[in-house]
């Protein structure tokens, strides 16, 4: 209970921060458009306000980046874990935090954010994934959520995928490793998914490693990145599969299936290590991490 | 002008569906210098009979289409409205012009359209005028379709009825016009866009006729290229034929690319900065990994082996 109100705490902050960093940016003229369309959906339930206040945006707002700081980072992540709205633009900014302050006890706001979705323009869809970490009734939208993540645009995929602590705290497994295949199959990095290493698991892993089968099958590249889901959970057959990497990799491949070898729990990975004795010492001493191979 | 190098022209097809092309047409399209396209909504070759697939058509359009564009260095505009043939289900017709006001605003849509007449009947002018005055009141341009029958006295009664409805006739683009009526619509004051198609609209060589006749001011040249016989090249053709045929660069350049933009650019939805130097964020949302015009160069699409031949054995 005391980390639900710790959320919802946090959730609010960050919307003040939310509306800060945008009132800032923008003029007089536009603050107060804004704050109009804000009270006029609170007495307005009908769907035509609320999709003109979307369709205007843009043009009220412009098209320029928030630009956050370094400091407006630091205190994004302050207010919600993971939270990291740096690519976020203006317009971003103004969508998500209208929805956010529609009044919060609605119980349509799922059905509402289901039908934005339904008819949004490729923008619109970034926005209205990026801002989940601030909405009312965050668990409701996970059907749809999961539905963004069945698009063909890779820009709308990362709007949920990347820099968003969403999926990590409301996917069940089945949905969580699904997006981290999907990130790899379209080319998309791991990376930036918010809590990928705390988030790993054993079916996640035979997943990636039938993955990286296929790819080696129809002799096309393995991603240096599946390593990093893999290696906790490394053994038997799946060292085989780091060995042959670890003997015909790329340099990044090589120092990908090192990082793999070391965090699994097969006291056989060790001695592959033995066979990259430079690369293990940079790991040992901590020069060599994920972190570098981003 | 040398097609397909750097110094290429650089064309707007200002009609063109799109969602019935391939990926090659994109490909060549882009190749053949142009850099933008203009999808206006339209039937789908048979009727929708659902509101639902209206929505997810305009959807489509607005998302993406938009999208697929993109990854061909192509910026993909729509215009968003109730064609005439589908006005005549009254049902349906009822359901979707609720949709329309919420597509209309959305990035990109730059006019209402294409609208106007097929058969004339009453239904179709029904849903017409409440067009015209929903584009008067979100302040769009508006793409007017005019009939394959009866086509002069359609087009002319388009035309009144924009007025009637307080449109000024430099916010109307009239397309698909001909020989007998290009003269009323210029001299009325409004665009006359002109459809390059195969057998049933206008040849590139009648086109050439027109402009050497009327000039360039207010003419706008499409492919209107979908799901029927019809040819995505058809703006860069029709250029190659005039130029050959010693219309002054001037007047493709206008025809081709300059009163597209200036004619749908009314919208606000769009400029020449979206494809010469489209703003960061921009880039991020539909650019990603692609080529970006800067510097007004064309996109860099890689030349083709043949696409099209089965000689070209191996696919990986």
């Amino acid at each position: 209970m005391k980390a639900e109100v710790n959320i919802e705490s946090g959730r609010n902050a960050a919307i003040a921060l939310l509306r800060d960093w945008l009132f800032r940016r923008i003029d007089e003229a536009a603050r107060t458009w804004f704050e109009e369309q804000v009270s006029l959906l609170r007495s307005d339930s009908g769907d035509r306000a609320l999709y003109t206040a979307f369709g205007l945006m843009p043009r009220r707002l412009g098209k320029k980046s928030l630009a956050l700081s370094a400091d407006d980072a630091g205190a994004a992540a302050h207010c919600l874990e993971g939270w990291k709205p740096g690519d976020w633009s203006l317009v971003d900014a103004g969508r998500i935090l209208l929805l956010a302050r529609l009044p919060g006890s609605n119980p349509d706001f799922a059905r509402r954010f289901c039908a934005l979705c339904r008819t949004a323009d490729v923008a619109e869809a970034i926005s209205l994934y990026r801002g989940l970490p601030l909405y009312p009734e965050p668990a409701a939208l996970e059907p749809q959520v999961g539905e963004g993540l069945r698009t063909n645009m890779r820009s709308v995929f990362e709007a949920i995928a990347h820099h968003n602590p969403y999926p990590k705290r409301y996917f069940d497994t089945h949905r969580w490793n699904h997006m981290v295949l999907k990130a790899l199959f379209i080319g998309s990095g791991l990376a930036p998914i918010e809590g990928l290493d705390e988030r790993v698991n054993d079916e996640l892993a035979r997943i990636l490693l039938d993955f990286a089968h296929e790819r080696w099958a129809a002799d096309r590249p393995v991603p240096h990145e599946l390593w990093r889901c893999v290696g906790g959970f490394a053994r038997g057959d799946a060292l085989e599969d780091l060995a042959r990497v670890v003997c015909s990799g790329t340099p990044l491949e090589r120092r990908a299936a090192a990082l793999a070898l070391s965090a699994s729990p097969d006291p056989a990975a060790a001695a592959l290590l033995e066979r990259m004795p430079e690369i293990a010492q940079a790991i040992d001493s901590g020069r060599l991490t994920w972190a570098e191979l981003e | 002008m040398r097609l397909g190098d750097d110094d290429t022209m650089k064309f707007i097809d200002a009609h063109a569906h799109m969602i019935s092309r391939t990926t090659d047409d994109y490909e060549a399209m882009a190749a053949s210098g142009v850099v933008a396209v203009i999808e206006p909504a339209f039937w789908l070759g048979q009727p929708r009979t659902n509101v639902g697939s209206y929505l997810d058509y305009l959807s489509t359009l607005v998302g993406f289409e938009r999208f697929r564009a993109s990854q061909f260095g192509i910026r993909h505009y729509c215009t968003v409205g109730l064609n005439s043939k589908e006005a005549n289900n009254e049902e349906l017709a009822e359901a979707v012009m609720d949709l329309i006001p919420r597509f209309a605003l959305k990035e990109g849509v730059v006019a209402i359209g294409e609208i106007g007449y097929d058969e004339q009947t009453p239904l179709e002018d029904k849903y017409f005028r409440l067009q015209l005055d929903l584009a008067r009141e979100l302040d769009l341009p508006v793409m007017i379709h005019t009939p394959h029958r009866d086509k002069k006295r359609g087009t002319t009664r388009s035309m009144d009825v924009c007025i009637e409805h307080g449109l000024e006739p430099g916010k109307v683009i009239i397309d698909h016009n001909n020989e007998e009526t290009v003269r009323e619509v210029l001299d009325r004051g409004f665009w006359a866009a002109f459809s390059i198609y195969p057998c049933t609209k206008m040849g590139n060589a009648r086109m050439v006729e027109i402009l050497r006749h009327y000039g360039a001011d207010r003419i706008i040249v499409d492919s209107a290229c979908d799901w029927g016989i019809s040819e995505p090249l058809a703006v860069a053709k029709t250029a190659k034929l005039a130029l050959q045929s010693g219309v002054p660069e001037e007047h493709v350049r206008l025809a081709c690319y300059r009163n597209a933009l200036e004619a749908y650019g009314q919208s606000g939805q769009m400029s020449e900065e979206d494809w010469l130097n489209p703003p960061p964020i921009d880039q991020r949302t539909l650019y990603e990994g692609n080529s970006i015009l800067r510097g007004g160069r064309p996109p860099v699409v890689e030349a083709r082996r043949s696409a099209r031949s089965a000689d070209d054995l191996v696919i990986e």
